[in-house]
């Protein structure tokens, strides 16, 4: 049996390592862990769990000793850095030192210091932060001590026991052997990891399962051996060796993962198996990556052309001094300095010393100061940032957090935007919005009222809830649990107290989402009409019960109404608590034993265990309970046959109509808890996931409340009904395979077994029982399915999370023929998760619909409008959540990502051909569809998909996409769904070229059920192939290894757990921040950068071309006018404060106008501010600017008693005014500290000047500058150059921007124009003109348009000025909803239509060749599609033969654009009519596989039985190979 | 510090720290800077000719003597050798307005030559007796002569010192009447009384310079430079100082003397002038070339032409400058206002 277990394992290990080719051979073999009380003895050596990491973790880089060199190290890997140690040492080489040494240290000192210092202080925080997270506190068993004994996380070991309180949060990966709760069940909340916040279940192990006593570790002696550490959260196999040689399988769901917290569980016991690093939790979390920012990418390209120009400059200046010293040949001038030792030096040696010299001369080209400057912008931005009261949000009282400090400017450069979904997104609060039951709909017009209250003071209530907390309910103490209870508290205290504020305040926040309390989710106005029904119903069938009658001759709409709510009720896993009670999980004495054995079963249909449990008293605890069991703990591993129970289930069966009990009196233990939730005031419920609480809620709002949950039955009040217990039978849990869950219960009324369902309207729909076509009822029951599914279809539409509810009555022969294979299928030990999937597949069908409800997962504040935005600036933005598909979708919806009107194509395959093949037919699907008549221009599309008919008639070019790296790549309105299986297959090597081309051409992705890793390769994938900038936003760990890929990362904090924010670059409270974090402080971050590095260039450069100049006069000896002081700290010091400020604070658009106008953001995406040409533009103009400063004062001085420095200093000052007069024309927002910048350099260089020029009369050799400065002050001549130099210096720029402003105004420009208008005309023009704006993509791609549009809008300011800004009363309206303006046609200035009519025109041409030629493909492909519109939900699947893409048309299709088109779109061979066909149902070679990744069992699945796989594709609908579907609205 | 409360991480909300400081927002464009323009245009047209109007009041008088050319004066000078002494004639016709400075220039020497420039000790010119004792390595190979005695002043730049020696007379009837020549005051007031000192020792100054020896190419040794003043001697020699203070271009001049003193004081009347000349210094092995120029000053410095026109220059182009803004302003404004 044992190796039965391993062979599928290795299999699978050896499958993974297939895919991972990168496994070592030592990772297949597996890790065996022991216990480690076993070996507390043999302190070291013999503890066979030694090699194993222990649980300290360490993230800092650098300890005490290491830094220095470690950090030089690292920053010589700069190669700038190197470059100036290069040159500072240098200057030590007697023959060819140009400055004082020391002098030429100072500055690569200070720039490697405050560096260093930066690092330091980053290491630090890293290593405060490990500390405080090795000290958290646990317990751990001590043999010693034979007790549990409080141990810091980081003493914690492989193979030592801890024991787990609620709430506590666990330190390491631990196997789970015993809970304190009764069906052996540890609930975690993973949502530091995946960032669910529901709860989820975790099974003791199997052999533990059965023991009813208290774990003992000193009685374990069993042996653990498992997979060694790997990242891969949903997995996890292994088996236990107990002595006796038995051998019991472990799962995923024996594990409880490291940073997960325990909730609803007293206590629970486990032993470590991966600690520290190991752990899945650490492993997931990839290493930080160096970013560095695009600017910075290409900035060092320029340097690197710095460097060159030095070279030149300096070998030119070598030949010419060559050549100088050979012109004089052996005539030695008086002038010439021998070599000290008095030999002379041949012109060729002199000149290669010169070179160095000159090096040393010009170094400050290569700018030394920008590295060191640029650091001190971005800390400055990112101060700014942190600071901004737009980003701070005061519900959770954060702020945003910069982590990263430099990359501030790729803010403004993102180009795509990967997001997560839940939390991120949305609120991850599910409310009840309306229902639909036996398709009658009922709106819930009041409750949609209410929620819009609700979003509006939404602040003020979430404050409430925070406020309120829910801490205390945790904390409570219940009568009979004291002890336990004092303990936890404690122990919660304590956790809590080593816990940072920023861990409370985590601790606080989850509570507050785990409650599911906010009077919003919970308070549902019902829908009168409903509840008048509901009360009808329900005193209906209470004069019924009365008079015994059966209930079946209730009216249909009646009885599936009550059914209906009793559905919401039960069908859940929802766990009713009351405010002061942690739990009212109250058991019953003699439940000794886990729900779901066979004993239990059977117990359930014998009436004797009914009265005992009546009989059972509530004051009876756990504790005596196991006390009284304890002596039973040796024989854990026994399990009763199933034939036994199958025997006892047929006697039962045949006392079948003994079973009246079922309306059976409260068993008087309820009543006590009754009264005391009574007295405790309303019940609280806690769920799994949110929508279930939602459900729970609404049915409550119709008095149907849950008022308790045992394990075997549900009691739940209804109206005039009063309590009612519901036997629960079975609970066939939620499963993404399935989508839907299902209870069995025998219902008390009705005495029959009824299945409730809840589920994926897509999959409850198929499995509806078809109408009877005969009589009238059935023609009812078809009525109601349509209506019902019109409905979904409006609640999907509404971005509505929609859910169907369905039931079905067994009748005992059919429950008890089910049950025996369900019991096979529980009682088996391979395979079983596969069997119990078949089981449930077996009863989940035939369905009765009863009706539909649609919870809203409320978006986060913003959001549609942020994505809008975002959109309109030009991002793509890609969604990546783990959520189901349906969900996401909806969502997607919701908030704008979607767009009803546009096309989706959803991805969903189950092996790699049939991806491939559904990547080649979207491909060519995307082809035949928008070739020939895409369009960039929105509106025109706009247009083209609100009437698909009518032929699209302004299209543009084709677009050819056959070439992956094409830009620009047109956008289509496409909508791409894909799940995550199918884009495992798709990230293949073979396939991920083809998944691009395809997602790229969508204009929105969502890519569902994706695992984290799947998230980062994603982004990965899309970076590095595409060579984009990606920005990843999550908030949850699930997000962590996508939010270090991407360029940019971006966690949302508050919302769960800091482990997205900790990886993070950027943490934002709300995801609407993101709105202005990118689209105004990335594009301010990147256009000041950007503009300061340009600026450093020019600097630079307009310096050192003074001395060059100058070689030319001094015979090319490296000998510089300017004083090597202020060669020196010119930069470090005279020029540097202004443009500091300048690139802090300069503001080229107002935080208004970029927010207004979003397309200013692309400004950035196509790195308008700092292209390459721009380099050598600002070279030339620096070299320009040098000749001026430089020859000026020549020929000034010429043929005058000037001496050397005399007439540098004045070069030197025209330089500095120069170039701070050039700072000015560059900067747009003249505060008062760029004027007090500039007066303020001026003034240094002046002072420090004058106080240098007079402190010492013989020191600073060789220049002596000695009252230069003093007596310069008092010639005339220097004031005459200072005025007429820098104007002629600048004179061309300023000319040049000066045209520029008025000729060709970039986007920017126009931006700035806007600024200057007043706040009313600005926000009335901006409603005027957004359409014209948004309209333009064609606004950056080409000039000439750009022109076109600002002449109108330059043209209406002005008039708008003219005429004094009339109070127009339109304004005023307009100003509230900028956005709404819908008429784009009717704002078009006149050059603007014109322009579009020549455009159109232009296109015509070409287009209507194809017009017939297109109505004769396009047709069939679309015919089809369009009458399934009306009935078909975009989120239903559609069956395959729904003609959407039937391949023979499509090929045909392509085929013949292809004739049309040859020479201008390569298109894909034409193989691919074989390969379609391998897409055809029952063709495919593949076994049908539903399930989800996270079962991860495919190989597994082979192991089915030929039976069970018919009886697979029976239940399942079609099994669908893959599905494409492509749906219209 | 904030407090603790409710809103401990609330950004301050000051004008600063919201990027909202009240800041001038200049666009630049051809309606806003064409009056700029116009004023600095103005302007500058304004100074140029006011400042070419004083340089043509100045009155330059320059003479080459090097000798390279046959039937020059010097031309039998020119093996710098053996002592030499040659006579440049000139004439003035008008009035050479005082006060008169007298300039000896060279071309094509490079005094800006970077090892040139660093071979000085200015500790030993500062008269610490230390720096006598043991020179600076910079002054090497004048650092010490072949008998290992140091070389006060030591280096380049003093060994190279510009040696002629000028003697102007007036001639009257056809008798030369020497013109006097004022040495002082010609070196910055600072060097002659603060950077260069003699070293302060009992006895004479000679005894200072004691174990040393004068440079290489000097007649004389420091402490006797000028025999005709025992004050202007050792470091604190005006001509010395002159020279040490290095040319910034190859081709420069230096103050050699100034025409102040008796009939001369308003300068040179119209008649004929000799220029004696020692002609010690060597330029011809380097294409080198030494003129004198006698020249008067204005408010502005000696004859320079190229400001003024620089200014003109400029002046008219940012007139042009706003002729064509005014062009696309015209074109690219106006025409929009009457749609």
């Amino acid at each position: 049996m044992a190796r039965e277990i391993g062979e599928p394992r290795e299999a699978k290990s050896s499958k993974v390592k297939q895919q991972k080719k990168r496994r070592s051979k030592k990772e297949s073999k597996t890790r065996t862990v022991h216990a480690n009380i076993l070996y507390d003895h043999a302190k070291g050596d013999d503890n066979p769990n030694r090699h194993y990491a222990n649980n300290k973790i360490k993230t800092t880089k650098y300890t005490l000793l290491s830094f220095l060199p470690k950090n030089l190290f690292e920053q010589f890997h700069r190669f700038a850095n190197v470059y100036f140690v290069f040159i500072a040492l240098l200057n030590f080489v007697p023959v060819v030192n140009a400055f004082q040494p020391e002098l030429a240290l100072a500055p690569v000192v200070f720039i490697l210091s405050v560096t260093a210092i930066k690092d330091l202080w980053e290491d630090y925080r890293r290593h405060r932060s490990d500390k405080e997270i090795n000290h958290m506190d646990c317990l751990v068993y001590s043999r010693t001590e034979r007790r549990y004994v409080e141990k810091y996380w980081k003493e914690l070991r492989v193979g030592d026991f801890v024991r787990l309180r609620c709430n506590e949060i666990l330190p390491a990966d631990v196997l789970l052997l015993s809970s304190s709760d009764p069906d052996r069940l540890c609930h975690i909340e993973t949502a530091t990891l995946d960032g669910e916040t529901n709860l989820k279940q975790r099974q003791v192990v199997r052999s533990f399962l059965d023991l009813d006593c208290e774990f003992d570790p000193c009685k374990y002696n069993s042996v653990i051996e498992c997979e060694k550490p790997n990242n891969d959260l949903n997995r996890f196999r292994g088996y236990i060796i107990h002595r006796n040689g038995r051998r019991d399988g472990l799962y995923k769901d024996n594990l409880l993962l490291r940073g997960c917290t325990v909730r609803n569980t007293e206590e629970a016991l486990g032993i470590v198996i991966y600690a520290g690093h190991e752990t899945k939790a650490m492993l997931n979390n990839n290493g930080p990556r160096y970013k560095r920012s695009k600017l910075e990418r290409q900035m060092n390209v320029d340097v690197f052309w710095c460097v060159i120009i030095l070279l030149v400059m300096c070998l030119f200046c070598a030949i010419g001094h060559g050549l100088w010293m050979y012109q004089y040949g052996d005539k030695r001038p008086v002038f010439d300095v021998l070599s000290p030792e008095g030999t002379d030096l041949s012109p060729a040696l002199s000149a290669i010393y010169l070179f160095l010299t000159l090096i040393i001369v010009f170094q400050v080209l290569v700018p030394i100061s920008l590295f060191v400057s640029i650091e001190i912008v971005k800390i400055c931005q990112v101060y700014f940032i942190h600071q901004d009261m737009e980003l701070y949000d005061e519900e959770t009282d954060s702020q945003l957090q910069c982590r990263a400090l430099n990359i501030t400017e790729d803010l403004g450069q993102v180009q795509y935007i990967f997001s997560d979904k839940t939390g991120t997104l949305t609120e991850n609060k599910m409310v009840f919005r309306r229902c639909t039951v036996a398709g009658v709909e009922y709106s819930h017009d009041a409750n949609a009222r209410r929620l819009a209250m609700y979003q509006e003071m939404d602040s003020e209530e979430e404050e409430c809830t925070s406020h309120g907390g829910t801490l205390p309910r945790r904390d409570s103490v219940t009568s009979h649990q004291s002890a336990k209870v004092v303990l936890r508290s404690q122990s919660t205290k304590s956790h809590r107290r080593t816990g940072s504020r920023a861990e409370a305040k985590r601790a606080s926040i989850l509570s507050k989402h785990t409650a599911f309390s906010s009077p919003m989710e919970k308070d549902i106005t019902p829908d009168p009409e409903l509840l008048e029904k509901v009360n009808d119903c329900a005193s209906q069938m209470e004069f019924m019960r009365f008079h015994s009658q059966p209930f079946s001759h209730l009216p249909s709409d009646l009885s599936d109404i009550i059914d209906f709510f009793i559905a919401l009720t039960i069908c859940n896993t929802v766990v009713v608590s009351s405010p002061n009670q942690p739990r009212q999980k109250v058991r019953r004495f003699e439940l000794k034993s886990p729900v779901k054995t066979i004993e239990d079963f059977i117990k359930r249909f014998t009436p004797s265990r009914l009265t005992s449990g009546s009989n059972s008293s509530s004051s009876s605890s756990l504790v005596t309970t196991r006390s009284a069991s304890h002596k039973a703990c040796s024989s854990i591993l026994s399990s009763p046959s199933a034939e036994s129970t199958l025997t006892k289930l047929d006697e039962e069966r045949s006392r079948g109509g003994t079973l009246d009990h079922a309306f059976s009196p409260v068993p008087p233990s309820y009543d006590e808890t009754k009264s005391l939730i009574q007295e405790e005031g309303e019940l609280r419920y806690e769920a799994e996931s949110p929508d279930e609480a939602a459900l729970v809620y609404a049915a409550r709002a119709y008095k149907c409340s849950l008022v308790g949950r045992l394990p075997d039955q549900v009691t739940v009040e209804l109206p005039h009904l009063g309590k009612l217990n519901f036997e629960l039978l079975h609970t066939l849990g939620f499963d993404s395979t399935r989508k839907r869950m299902s209870v069995v219960v025998k219902h008390p009324l009705t005495d029959q077994i009824t299945v409730y369902t809840k589920g994926a309207d897509s999959v409850i729909m198929d499995l509806i029982s078809p109408p009877a076509t005969d009589h009238s009822k059935g023609k009812r029951q078809r009525k109601i399915l349509f209506k019902t599914q019109n409905y979904l279809n409006v609640y999907a539409a509404d971005g509505l999370r929609t859910l169907c509810i369905a039931k079905k009555v067994l009748s005992k022969e059919e429950y008890a023929s089910w049950l025996r294979r369900h019991l096979e299928a529980e009682t088996a030990i391979q395979g079983r998760e596969e069997l119990l999937f078949e089981s449930a597949l077996r009863l989940e069908t035939n369905l009765h619909l009863l009706g539909a409800t649609g919870i809203e997962d409320r978006l986060q504040d913003g959001v549609p409008e942020t994505i809008a935005s975002l959109r309109k600036a030009g991002l793509q933005i890609w969604v990546l959540t783990g959520d189901k598909q349906e969900t996401a979708i909806n969502i997607a919806y919701a908030c704008k990502l979607l767009d009803p009107e546009e096309e989706i194509i959803t991805l969903n395959a189950e092996s790699q051909e049939a991806c491939a093949v559904l990547l080649e037919e979207s491909l060519h699907y995307i082809q035949a569809k928008f070739l020939c008549n895409a369009s960039t221009d929105q509106h025109a599309s706009r247009v083209y998909h609100q009437d698909y008919s009518a032929l699209h008639v302004p299209a543009p070019a084709c677009s050819p996409y056959a070439s992956l790296h094409t830009v620009p790549f047109l956008v289509h309105r496409l909508g791409l769904v894909i799940d995550g299986r199918t884009l495992a297959y798709a990230l293949e090597k073979s396939l991920e070229d083809k998944f691009l081309a395809v997602a790229r051409s969508c204009r929105s992705v969502l890519c569902c059920r994706s695992t984290p890793l799947q998230k980062s390769k994603v982004v990965k994938l899309v970076r590095n192939k595409l060579k984009v900038m990606t920005l990843a936003i999550g908030d949850g760990a699930n997000d962590v290894s996508m939010i270090q890929v991407a360029d940019v990362g971006v966690g949302i904090s508050g919302q769960e757990g800091m482990q997205a924010v900790m990886a993070s670059d950027f943490a934002l409270p709300r995801f609407r921040n993101l709105q202005k974090l990118l689209l105004v402080h990335g594009h301010w971050c990147y256009s000041r950068l950007a503009n300061m590095i340009l600026y450093f260039f020019y600097k630079n450069a307009m310096f050192v071309a003074l001395i060059f100049w100058y070689q030319f006069y001094c015979g090319f000896s490296g000998s510089a006018m300017i004083d090597q002081w202020y060669l020196i700290f010119f930069n470090l010091m005279f020029s540097a404060f202004p443009q500091l400020i300048t690139a802090t604070l300069d503001k080229d658009v107002s935080a208004a106008t970029l927010q207004d106008l979003p397309q200013l953001y692309m400004n950035g995406q196509n790195s308008e501010e700092y292209k390459p040409y721009m380099f050598w533009m600002n070279m030339i103009d620096a070299f320009y600017q040098s000749l001026v400063c430089f020859f000026i004062p020549y020929f000034a001085y010429s043929d005058s008693d000037v001496d050397l420095f005399t007439w540098g200093t004045p070069i030197t000052t025209l330089a500095l005014l120069t170039i701070l007069l050039h700072l000015g024309i560059e900067t747009k927002t003249w505060t008062w500290m760029n004027w007090a910048s500039i007066v303020f350099s001026v003034c240094l260089f002046f002072t420090v000047a004058l106080c240098y020029n007079a402190s010492c009369p013989t020191c600073y050799s060789p220049s002596n500058p000695y009252w230069t400065m003093q007596r310069l002050l008092t010639d005339p001549l220097f004031y005459l150059l200072c005025v007429i130099t820098p104007i002629t210096a600048l004179l061309p720029r300023y000319f040049y921007r000066a045209c520029q402003g008025t000729l060709f105004p970039s986007p920017v420009h126009i931006g700035r124009q806007l600024d200057k208008l007043p706040t009313e005309i600005r926000r009335h023009l901006l409603s005027q003109t957004r359409v014209k704006l948004g309209s333009l993509g064609a606004l950056f791609a080409s000039r000439s348009s750009s022109f076109a549009f600002s002449r109108p809008l330059t043209k209406q300011s002005q008039r708008q000025e003219k005429a004094v800004a009339p109070p127009q009363p339109k304004s005023t309206e307009v100003t509230d909803t900028p956005r709404s303006s819908k008429h784009p046609e009717n704002h078009l200035g006149p050059s603007q239509k014109k322009e579009k009519r020549s455009h159109s025109q232009s296109q015509r041409s070409r287009v209507s060749a194809l017009t017939d030629l297109l109505d004769n493909t396009q047709g069939p492909l679309r015919g089809p599609s369009l009458t399934d519109t009306d009935t078909l939900p975009y989120t239903r699947e559609l069956p395959r033969t729904g003609p959407v893409l039937e391949p023979a048309t499509l090929t045909a299709a392509v085929e013949s654009s292809d004739h049309a088109w040859v020479t201008s779109t390569p298109l894909l061979p034409q193989t691919e009519c074989i390969q379609l066909t391998l897409s055809r149902p029952g063709v495919s070679p593949v076994i049908p596989n539903e399930r989800s990744s996270e079962s991860g069992l495919s190989s597994d699945q082979r192991f089915l039985s030929q039976e069970d796989r018919m009886e697979h594709t029976q239940t399942s609908d079609c099994p669908k190979e893959n599905t494409l579907k492509t749906t219209f609205l | 510090m904030k407090n603790e409360g409710e809103m401990a991480n609330r950004p301050d909300n000051t004008a600063f720290t919201q990027q909202r400081l009240p800041a001038w927002q200049p666009v630049l464009s051809a309606g806003i800077v064409i009056p700029g323009f116009v004023l600095i245009g103005l302007a500058f047209i304004g100074i140029g000719v006011a400042l070419f109007v004083t340089s043509q009041k100045i009155q330059v008088l320059e003479t080459d003597y090097t000798g390279a050319e046959q039937g020059s004066p010097c031309y039998d000078c020119r093996d710098t050798s053996v002592p030499c002494v040659c006579r440049v004639n000139f004439s003035l016709s008008k009035l050479f307005e005082g006060p008169v400075f007298f300039y000896y220039g060279l071309s094509n020497y490079f005094q800006n030559y970077r090892q040139y420039g660093s071979s000085r000790d200015d500790d030993q010119l500062s008269g610490y007796t230390s720096a006598f004792t043991s020179p600076s390595e910079t002054c090497a190979p004048y650092q010490y002569n072949s008998q290992k005695k140091p070389i006060v002043p030591c280096g380049s730049v003093a060994n190279s010192m510009f040696n002629d020696s000028f003697k102007l007379y007036h001639v009257v009837n056809g008798q030369p009447r020497p013109v006097p020549l004022d040495g002082k005051g010609i070196a910055w007031w600072t060097d002659y009384n603060i950077k260069y000192r003699n070293p302060t020792v009992n006895g004479t100054l000679a005894s200072a310079f004691a174990d040393t020896v004068k440079p290489i190419n000097w007649p004389r040794p420091a402490y006797d430079l000028d025999t005709t003043d025992p004050s202007n001697n050792g470091f604190q020699n005006q001509d010395f100082i002159v020279w040490m203070r290095r040319a910034a271009l190859p081709n420069f001049r230096k103050l050699y003397r100034r025409i102040t003193e008796g009939d001369y004081a308003n300068g040179l009347p119209a008649g004929n002038y000799t220029l004696e000349i020692t002609y010690n210094y060597p330029v011809l092995a380097f294409d080198g070339r030494k003129k004198v120029v006698f020249s008067n000053v204005s408010w502005m410095g000696g004859k320079n032409q190229f400001l003024g026109i620089a200014y003109l220059v400029i002046g008219s182009l940012c007139i042009v400058m706003s002729v064509v803004m005014l062009i696309v302003y015209a074109k690219y404004k106006f025409p929009e206002d009457e749609l």
